[in-house]
């Protein structure tokens, strides 16, 4: 109770001090949009104005405050500006229509789950080789925990290019650089939980006479489920992210990274705060998702 | 067709090499756990110059690495500028910047209950976010210059550093707090003595996490607009010239930076925090 107090208050103030940075921030291009209005402008030159910091401006003219957070291009919209662009682009609008967010979103959605998909899979693959072979333990694993230090996000744009040289474009692209982007965190994850059964408990089955197999189904992956789910958490934050900027350098035209890259070149500050929500809001439902299933597989399992 | 054989033959020859290594007598020594991993890489370029050059793949598909090191070397003075304008300018100030404004948010989350309970669960939900989407307005706001590369940086590792570096300072038992307070020592004095160097395992991890976090805000942020060089903005023209070995270039140069990074704050963990359980051998 007291911490969902704290936290509404936390959000509050986020929300207040947006709300305030909104007016020195647009406080400028309000009062050009008043000097032609015919309103009368302190100071009235143009040129004093811009060396002015937006607090003494809004200070000097306080007529123009409310207007900074009613711009339809303003430098940073208000909350309530990005709540209703969102609503119109979500709800009032057919989710097939090009401008709806949902449909945006869903092109973003399907790349990252396919990607995540391919991603874990492999990722759990190669971490049971790396457990059950010496060899691919000391050759591969130092390179995979090297991997997770470069900026991979780099290969992103030549991926994209080579693929579509090839012909191959549309989702897979997107989806091999998410792919590639949870794969890493899955299988350090995944290496790390199957070996979490320490040694007593490996002795206790090969006193039963367990083979690798047996020792492999009852184990060792049951004792992994909590790293790996721990992994997939980041992996699939991971893979929207590289979703999302495999949108950028390829001028595709939708998707969520699309959106943000057009409203950067059209100066739609609202759109791009929208997409940027949007995103936010995917990857918060997401996360959250796993998390229930994981919930609910570590329930069934007796572990939580 | 010959060179594609060869490969494959060179590839069974260093795989049978490493398992001999890794299966031998020797395996647990340094010397073999070093060379093992230094094969498998030596192998995959062999392999990938050899299947390349075998089947003719065209340049504009796969750059064999010959050809990439002969473009890295022959274009040091580029890639040099592009390194100082997007790691050192903008990675590098933007995670000085952040990770020093997020340690002195955590400290003041850690004197006020009450902010801790309110903005750790908000700090946690952001970090999980694609923060790198903040980089059109931030490049909006600042310009194309490095600073708006900085900005997105500051955002990016923000979130990371505040919610280990609190974590960390909580570390501490009850027990031990106690053992403060009955020395009478300050809070100032428990924080420097105590906590701090309890919390430190818990920051270097946030450090570590944010040397990734911190080249790829730099890099993305150029896609939406910069000056005439910087690492992402080099990436996203040769992309379009299909001038993929500068490409491959920068990318070495990427995974050179962000290794060295790490390895840098990781070597400085490894000292501050020589007493920590995880650092023994």
């Amino acid at each position: 109770m007291k911490s969902l107090l704290a936290v509404l208050t936390v959000l509050a103030v986020i929300v207040g001090l947006w709300y305030a940075a909104c007016v020195p921030m647009n406080i400028h291009g309000v009062l050009v949009a008043a000097e032609r209005g015919g309103a009368v402008v302190e100071p009235a030159d143009g040129a004093a104005r811009r060396g002015m910091s937006g607090v003494s401006l809004a200070l000097k003219n306080r007529f123009a405050v409310p207007e900074t957070w009613a711009q339809e291009r303003p430098r940073l919209p208000a909350p309530h500006q990005v709540a209703i662009e969102l609503w119109d682009t979500t709800v009032m609008k057919k989710i097939t229509s090009k401008r709806s967010l949902v449909y945006h979103g869903w092109v973003t959605l399907s790349a990252t789950l396919l990607g995540f998909g391919i991603g874990t899979v492999l990722g759990v693959l190669l971490a049971v080789g790396i457990v059950h072979s010496r060899v691919m333990d000391m050759s591969v694993m130092p390179w995979a925990i090297v991997s997770q230090t470069i900026p991979i996000i780099a290969l992103a744009p030549m991926i994209i290019v080579v693929l579509y040289s090839v012909g191959v474009q549309g989702i897979i692209p997107k989806a091999v650089i998410s792919a590639y982007l949870s794969f890493f965190p899955v299988v350090v994850g995944m290496v790390k939980g199957l070996r979490s059964p320490d040694a007593m408990q490996l002795d206790l089955l090969r006193t039963y006479n367990a083979s690798q197999g047996e020792t492999f189904w009852k184990l060792r992956l049951p004792a992994s489920m909590p790293y790996l789910f721990a992994s997939l958490k980041i992996g699939i934050a991971a893979s929207l992210v590289g979703a999302i900027v495999g949108e950028l350098p390829t001028g595709a035209v939708s998707g969520l990274g699309a959106r943000l890259l057009a409203g950067s070149y059209y100066g739609q500050t609202v759109q791009i705060w929208s997409a940027l929500f949007g995103a936010a809001i995917l990857a918060a439902c997401l996360v959250g998702l796993l998390g229930v299933i994981e919930r609910l597989v570590l329930k069934r399992m007796g572990m939580a | 067709m010959m060179l594609v054989l060869v490969a494959l033959l060179v590839w069974g020859a260093a795989w049978w090499l490493n398992t001999r290594l890794a299966e031998g007598p020797q395996a647990g020594t340094r010397p073999v756990r070093l060379a093992v991993p230094l094969i498998f890489g030596a192998t995959i370029l062999v392999v990938w110059e050899l299947v390349v050059r075998g089947l003719e793949v065209p340049l504009v598909i796969l750059p064999a690495p010959s050809l990439i090191a002969a473009r890295f070397a022959g274009s040091l003075p580029i890639l040099w500028a592009d390194f100082v304008q997007t790691f050192v300018k903008g990675a590098l100030s933007g995670y000085l910047i952040g990770c020093g404004a997020a340690f002195v948010m955590a400290v003041a989350v850690d004197r006020s209950e009450f902010l801790r309970l309110g903005l750790l669960p908000v700090g946690n939900f952001v970090a999980a976010l694609p923060i790198v989407g903040t980089a059109p307005i931030l490049v909006m706001w600042f310009g194309f210059d490095w600073q708006s590369k900085a900005a997105v940086v500051v955002v990016m590792v923000f979130f990371p550093m505040l919610v280990n570096t609190v974590a960390g300072l909580r570390e501490t038992t009850a027990m031990q707090r106690d053992l403060m307070e009955t020395y009478a020592a300050s809070y100032w004095q428990s924080f420097f003595k105590l906590r701090l160097p309890a919390a430190m395992p818990f920051i270097f991890n946030g450090l570590k996490i944010s040397t990734t976090l911190a080249l790829i805000g730099a890099i993305v942020a150029e896609f939406f607009g910069s000056p005439t060089l910087g690492m992402g903005f080099r990436i996203s023209t040769s992309v379009g010239q299909l001038a993929l070995d500068m490409v491959w270039a920068e990318i070495v140069v990427a995974a050179l930076a962000g290794t060295l990074f790490y390895g840098l704050v990781a070597l400085i963990e490894h000292h501050v925090t020589f007493w920590h359980p995880s650092q023994r051998r």
